[in-house]
């Protein structure tokens, strides 16, 4: 079978799958079943489907799974959303939409993604000031504590998530041209191998910037992410494990002094070390994010069944249910199991991506895939560990489930460079 | 790279392990620890949304049911209690905030409707909302209405009533008793009100110098060891030297020698004390361990709100190598303490022919379809005595209501069996410090040929005697029972 049709046949089951769960919503809500249901299936398989031929005519060969896997954790979303909030829902369907027009819009005008290394430094500068805009006076906005949104006018987003994709560009773009000298030029120092200055450079003002502005903006989780991102890419480059350690001494060095010098930092990381201090107040959100998922136990008390507030008040129980804590509420609802199922998702999803970078031909190529698929699995990582008490919790979100505009158009941009990496290193295999 | 790839996907799946790993801790072996801790409302904000089964008496009457408040997402239940502070002991309160005691918090599994995951999971995919269970009890509203209103005009007490041949609890009434229903206005006044302890279920928590009801347990020691014989005489002079200290009969009465019926009758103090000594520590020990002193009652309610009874040292139950003064434990003295639940159970053991059953609050528990779910059958606890004992000792009691100090418990036309008892409490502290302050029991059982109901009721702080206070509660509430048969 081929690549586009194997990708058909799996849509169907998603499709069935996002029908099933708006029936048991609305059976929940109204104790009856409701054609609504239907309607939304065939909406959302329509909008799949007009995806799924785009893809056949513009990008062929591509990886069949990514696209289903990512309408599976959106039809999973999509039913959470609108369990906690059907305004909401329809809000994540339109971003789903316009997800996807950027997603074509990216393949149509990206199709030769070699541009992108012409571009890095203009790209990275991009990043970089995207970061900066929550800060600056008139478009920026604050949240809890942390600057992460802009607003121009009736457009509200988050920044961070599209700086990701283009710091993640940069690297591999720089890593590609400067690998082979960063290995070469490699000195051991009092036993432990540094990389050459010269060539490390350029590249650590790029990351140390983006770091400098991720503390600025107070976007903890982004940064873990974006540091991670960072090592992954650079080990992959290089293959010095030693880097990584460096790097691993750096961060927690940097962590240590941010945490004991900026209150905001310092504060997420004493909550996560003892949450029961202040159960009512700031350790609030972790405890009953925790709560939630004891309530669940192996199977969840089914969709629509957990409490989100507190009844009979418009009190949370559960706060940031429809972004933060989407993980625990899906604990709480459909139990281990549900849970076990959607971190399989995306491991599937890094799995695939790690063998479109096997496939790559090229050093680009492979870097790019690389480093997207790890900024992406890592992006999973920082909210689920932090709404289980791995990490501290910190606000990112779970990507193509978490309610949030910016995250999801981000994602398929960031889903669409992967497809056309796998287009182009699946015809070159075919051809080989 | 490739190689890097590998082990980063490697380290990648890793992390997710450790993701999966924190999920199952949370959410299946640490959830049970979770789900106790104070800062968690959500199993109580849950379980105000179910409707929590109704408790009924064994005639039909509501003792508490679910009532809705608010609509939709803001549905959830409040409980109520239709006949007030009647049932406030033993069945308790529920409520979200306040939490919950007694039979309430014993069978909230059954009210809440709580079942194994597997099944409710199937419940959930056949759409059933989960609901509580109803538990109908064995109380009888007519005779603790009874028994509650002649404690209330007799002062602070206990009445407990056993069906003896199945252990079935039909009264269970404590005074000062406590409205559930003001749980959620006043439940700070009613913790903190020392002198009536209106929460405390003294049928099961109040321990009381057991007094002349005791030698019934003597009597049933020495009888069933064969220390002596209905026959056997033993010389009971006036006054007694024991450990030192005068051990006196009433007015120091002399009785020369006579034999059990005699001394049950009059209740003879210098009889039973000199029986005690014979019988031996280690016998009355063993006695009393089978009528179900030194334990825990086995009864259906939570387990920190039953208290054994015993020869205690401050909260602490003696065994039967310490020193103890054995011939004032069998004249209930020394530091015996009893819970009126347990003396109600030695009435019920000698009424069953020897044989005790264990004290039952509720019979069957019954689904919302009207299914009943579980019964609970009588079962039995101990065989503290043989039959004959428990004869001799059932012909012994009638003595005490027919023609000694129990007189006031006389039922007409029925044969009444029973023991009182009046342990002198002067200055204690809970009763006022008055210098005439006694503890006064009536226990026994009717009709004596084929008891129905066996019964003990306690009354503490009284200037009079077990005949005058306890044994007409007894009558009244014996006789209410009886009647409604």
């Amino acid at each position: 079978m081929s690549a586009r049709n194997r990708e058909l046949m799996a849509l169907v089951p998603v499709a069935l799958l996002l029908t099933a769960g708006f029936a048991a919503v609305f059976a929940q809500e109204n104790a009856k079943l409701d054609d609504a249901s239907l309607v939304y299936g065939a909406y959302f398989f329509a909008v799949c489907l007009a995806t799924h031929f785009y893809l056949r005519i513009r990008l062929p060969n591509a990886d069949p799974y990514l696209f289903p896997m990512v309408a599976l954790l959106m039809a999973f979303g999509l039913v959470m959303v609108y369990r906690i909030d059907a305004d909401l829902a329809r809000d994540q369907a339109n971003w789903f939409v316009l997800g996807l027009v950027l997603f074509a819009a990216t393949i149509h005008f990206l199709r030769d993604y070699d541009v992108l290394e012409r571009y890095r430094y203009t790209i990275a500068v991009a990043g970089l000031l995207l970061l900066l805009a929550p800060r600056l006076p008139g478009i920026g906005q604050q949240v809890n504590g942390a600057y992460l949104g802009v607003k121009l006018g009736p457009l509200a987003f988050q920044p961070a998530e599209f700086s990701k994709i283009c710091l993640v560009v940069f690297l591999a773009s720089y890593l590609r041209e400067h690998r082979e000298v960063l290995i070469v030029g490699a000195r051991r120092v009092l036993g432990v191998t540094l990389p050459p200055l010269k060539h490390f450079g350029p590249m650590l003002v790029v990351w140390g910037a983006s770091m400098f502005m991720l503390v600025f903006i107070r976007d903890l989780g982004s940064s873990l992410m974006f540091f991670a991102a960072f090592l992954a890419l650079l080990y992959v480059a290089t293959g010095r494990f030693s880097f990584v350690v460096i790097g691993m001494a750096m961060f927690l060095v940097g962590a240590w002094f941010f945490a004991s010098t900026v209150p905001h930092v310092h504060d997420r990381v004493e909550i996560w070390l003892d949450p029961y201090a202040h159960p009512q107040e700031s350790g609030y959100q972790i405890l009953q994010s925790i709560f939630a998922q004891a309530d669940g136990g192996l199977f969840g008390k089914g969709f629509g069944q957990g409490l989100i507030t507190i009844p009979g008040t418009d009190n949370a129980l559960l706060p940031a249910a429809q972004t933060d804590t989407i993980y625990s509420l899906i604990v709480n609802e459909l139990g281990l199991f549900g849970a076990c199922a959607v971190v399989s998702i995306y491991l599937l999803f890094s799995a695939r991506g790690f063998k479109i970078a096997l496939l790559a031909d090229d050093g680009f190529s492979k870097l790019l895939a690389t480093g997207l698929t790890a900024v992406f699995a890592i992006q999973a990582f920082v909210i689920i560990g932090g709404v289980t008490r791995v990490i501290p919790l910190t606000g990112v979100t779970l990507p193509f489930i978490s309610y949030g505009g910016s995250s999801i158009v981000a994602n398929f941009v960031l889903l669409a460079l992967l497809l056309l990496v796998s287009d182009r290193a699946r015809r070159e295999a075919a051809v080989r | 790279m490739n190689r890097q790839i590998v082990k980063l996907f490697a380290f990648i799946v890793a992390l997710f392990a450790v993701l999966v790993g924190f999920t199952s801790y949370w959410s299946v072996f640490d959830a049970k620890a979770l789900k106790e801790k104070n800062a968690n409302k959500r199993p109580l904000l849950e379980q105000q949304q179910i409707e929590r089964g109704r408790i009924l008496t064994a005639d039909g009457t509501v003792i508490a049911r679910s009532v809705p408040k608010g609509r939709g997402e803001a549905l959830r239940y409040v409980r109520r209690y239709p006949e007030g502070s009647l049932f406030g002991h033993p069945i308790g309160y529920s409520f979200v905030k306040e939490g919950d005691s007694e039979f309430e918090q014993f069978h909230n599994d059954e009210l809440v409707g709580n079942e194994s995951e597997f099944s409710s999971i199937l419940d959930e995919l056949r759409g059933r909302a989960q609901e509580g269970d109803d538990i109908v009890t064995n109380l009888d509203s007519e005779a603790q209405r009874v028994a509650l209103a002649d404690l209330e005009e007799a002062g602070f007490g206990a009445v407990v009533a056993i069906e003896p041949r199945s252990g079935r609890v039909k009264v269970m009434a404590s005074n000062v008793p406590f409205d559930p229903n003001r749980v959620p206005y006043e439940l700070e006044k009613l913790n903190s009100n020392e002198t009536e302890t209106p929460l405390l279920n003294r049928a099961t928590q109040g321990r009381y110098p057991p007094g002349s009801t005791f030698k019934v347990v003597t009597a049933a020691a020495g009888l069933d060891s064969g220390t002596i014989t209905p026959e056997t005489t033993i010389d009971a002079p006036g006054t007694l030297d024991i450990q030192g200290q005068p051990l006196q009969n009433d007015f120091d009465e002399d009785f020369g020698p006579i034999s059990l019926d005699t001394a049950l009758t009059n209740s003879v103090n210098t009889w039973f004390a000199q029986l005690g000594e014979q019988v031996g520590q280690d016998t009355l020990f063993e006695y009393m361990d089978k009528f179900g002193f030194n334990s825990k009652p086995a009864i259906d309610l939570p387990s920190d709100q039953v208290l054994p009874s015993g020869i205690l040292e401050g909260n602490a139950l003696l065994g039967r190598n310490d020193p103890i003064d054995i011939a004032r434990v069998a004249i209930g003295q020394e530091r015996l303490l009893a819970t009126p639940l347990q003396m109600a159970e030695v009435a019920a053991a000698v009424a069953n022919g020897g044989t005790l059953m264990k004290p039952q609050i509720w019979s069957r528990v019954v689904d919302p379809d009207g299914r009943v779910t579980k019964r609970l059958d009588p079962s039995e606890y101990s065989q503290p005595i043989s039959q004959e004992t428990a004869e001799e000792l059932n012909a012994a009691m009638q003595g005490v209501v027919n023609e000694g100090t129990g007189t006031n418990a006389e039922i007409p036309g029925i044969t009444v069996a029973g023991k009182t008892g009046t342990a002198e409490t002067p200055y204690n502290e809970s009763c006022g410090g008055g210098s005439e302050e006694n503890q006064a029991w009536f226990m026994g059982f009717a009709p004596a040929e084929d008891p129905k109901i066996a019964i003990a009721a306690s009354v503490e702080c009284t200037e009079q005697f077990g005949n005058d206070v306890a044994a007409p509660i007894f009558r009244d509430v014996a006789e209410t029972i009886l009647d409604g048969e």
